[in-house]
């Protein structure tokens, strides 16, 4: 049977030009980093050469980066490490409806702690406005965090635009790129922006690490205690090998980034034109400021786990924003942000490609997915709006 | 996740459709949650189910367990087929993964919404 893996935005898998610069950490070059010894010194090297290599590669000329065990962990350490750093100058932070739950739970952990938390609606496609962001920002607000692109529907921020308002008023600005690096060109510099996050195993890099770029004179309180290494952002030995794949793998991700938004883009139109000329299929998200990668449709009258699940049979693996794939009773926030209604939002489903794509790949997806709806159609019990054409 | 069980009545689910003329119809759950469970039986002599049918709006859990309770309770006395519970039927799918035994397990009270509609039809 036929593999389609079409769900880059959960993982990619790593590189070999990556793995094969890591293995000589595990225990070839096995030293600590702190150590004196000319073990240690040797690793200090590389760890440095890394982050230089890792801040170079992200235009970010007048800060640091900061290693940290990923996505999720970069994220925590921006919101409550800056909010907690900033709690004598206020207690307002604010933040949008469609971030990664790394944000949006980090945010609302800041919530029940006193702070005051401002939600930025989206519009139907998922921007957010800097308008709204003015409008939000008072002089009790410390920081905003508002994610680069969209791991859901792709939608892509107007970051420099958001981060100048937030500069404007003299408020932190965070932004999670997790989704946005090899996929759209990133300058931290031009976006202006006074965090940054992000992750190795979204950029075919490991799992288990990631970054966090933080602006000169931006100072975060850490989550953790113990050693000096990260500046004390980030005490704990570092993880040396996942820490050379990062820099390798996003040094790969930067340089490639143009090619591959070349070669995806051409699959992601013609792969939205098939599916949305199927009956009662609509695309989620933005037409032109989404990310070369994605797809997220919804199949009115059908469930999305159901349409994972008979894919998953066809060997096609994606994701939906169904509640039953979160694990929790409601469809994805992200849909319902964007005013989707609970059948549409459970309805959804995410197609993300990535290197190994093909046009083939497309056209099976293509072949397969009108079968599985009409099944699936003719099992619900919900009718078409033009009657029962659909239900057989 | 699932057992091969709810992956074979996912796949090929039995009973599925319309009753045109059903004798009782039971529909539970919504939108809201993402499942919608619609069954349709006709009772023939001695208040058995002579036939049953189902529609869904749901996850693999929710097609499965439709499907399996219509073999289950087919040919069944009326005052029988109430008996079964959603546990049972979860059972006789040999297990669901715990998320679901809530939100999509429902298709014991559909079969007791659709008696009871028999029933209130009848009287
Ligand atoms: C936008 C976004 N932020 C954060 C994360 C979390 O990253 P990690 O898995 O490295 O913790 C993800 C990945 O799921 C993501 O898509």
């Amino acid at each position: 049977m036929r593999k389609v893996y079409l769900d880059h935005a959960a993982t990619t898998p790593l590189r070999e030009e990556v793995l094969e610069v890591m293995l000589p950490y595990f225990s070839q070059h096995f030293g600590n980093p702190s150590s004196i010894h000319w073990y240690g010194r040797e690793i200090r090297k590389v760890v440095e050469a890394a982050r230089e290599q890792a801040k170079a590669l992200l235009g970010g000329s007048s800060g640091s980066i900061y290693f940290t065990s990923g996505g999720t962990e970069s994220d925590n350490i921006a919101i409550l490490g800056a909010a907690e750093a900033l709690a004598k100058k206020g207690n307002h932070i604010i933040t949008s409806a469609v971030e990664h739950h790394a944000v949006l739970d980090a945010c609302k952990s800041l919530e029940k702690k006193g702070y005051e938390l401002t939600v930025l609606p989206v519009n139907q496609h998922g921007l957010v406005s800097p308008d709204s962001l003015a409008a939000a920002i008072t002089d009790k607000t410390v920081l905003v965090t508002i994610m680069h692109a969209n791991n859901e529907v792709g939608t892509i921020q107007p970051i420099k635009e958001l981060a100048a308002v937030a500069r404007q008023h003299g408020v932190l600005f965070h932004s999670d790129g997790v989704q946005a690096v090899g996929q759209i060109p990133v300058n931290l510099d031009e976006l202006g922006v006074d965090m940054y996050t992000i992750s190795g195993h979204k950029i075919y890099g490991p799992k288990g690490v990631g970054a966090l770029y933080i602006r000169k004179g931006v100072k975060v309180r850490p989550l953790y205690h113990g050693g000096a290494q990260e500046e004390k952002v980030r005490p704990g030995t570092e993880n040396v090998a996942g820490i050379v794949g990062l820099a390798r793998a996003l040094e790969l991700a930067v340089e490639e980034q143009r090619s591959l938004a070349d070669t995806l883009l051409p699959l992601r139109e013609k792969m939205i034109k098939g599916l949305t000329a199927l009956p009662d299929v609509t695309l989620n998200g933005h037409t032109s400021l989404r990310l070369p990668n994605n797809v997220n449709i919804s199949v009115d009258r059908v469930e999305g786990e159901s349409l994972i699940l008979s894919l998953d049979m066809a060997g096609i693996a994606v994701s939906s924003g169904s509640a039953c794939t979160s694990g929790e009773l409601e469809p994805s926030h992200v849909l319902m942000a964007m005013g989707l209604d609970h059948q549409t939002a459970h309805g959804s489903l995410r197609m993300t490609m990535g290197r190994s794509t093909s046009e083939q790949d497309i056209d099976y997806v293509l072949d397969v997915v009108p079968g599985i709806i009409e099944r699936l159609r003719a099992m619900s019990p919900l009718k078409g709006e033009g009657g029962k054409q659909n239900v057989q | 996740m699932y057992s091969e069980k709810v992956m074979d009545h996912f796949q090929n689910p039995r009973n599925v459709g319309e009753i045109k003329d059903a004798d009782g119809i039971g529909e539970v759950g919504n939108v809201r949650c993402g499942d919608i469970m619609k069954l349709y039986i006709k009772v023939g002599k001695d208040e058995t189910i002579e036939d049953i049918k189902f529609q869904t709006f749901g996850c693999g859990a929710a097609i499965a367990t439709s499907s399996i309770i219509t073999e289950l309770v087919k040919g069944k006395t009326l005052s029988e087929a109430v008996t079964i519970s959603n546990k049972d039927v979860a059972e006789a799918l040999d297990g669901l993964p715990p998320v679901k035994m809530h939100c999509s397990n429902l298709a014991a009270d559909a079969l007791r919404a659709a008696v009871e509609d028999y029933n209130k039809k009848k009287a």
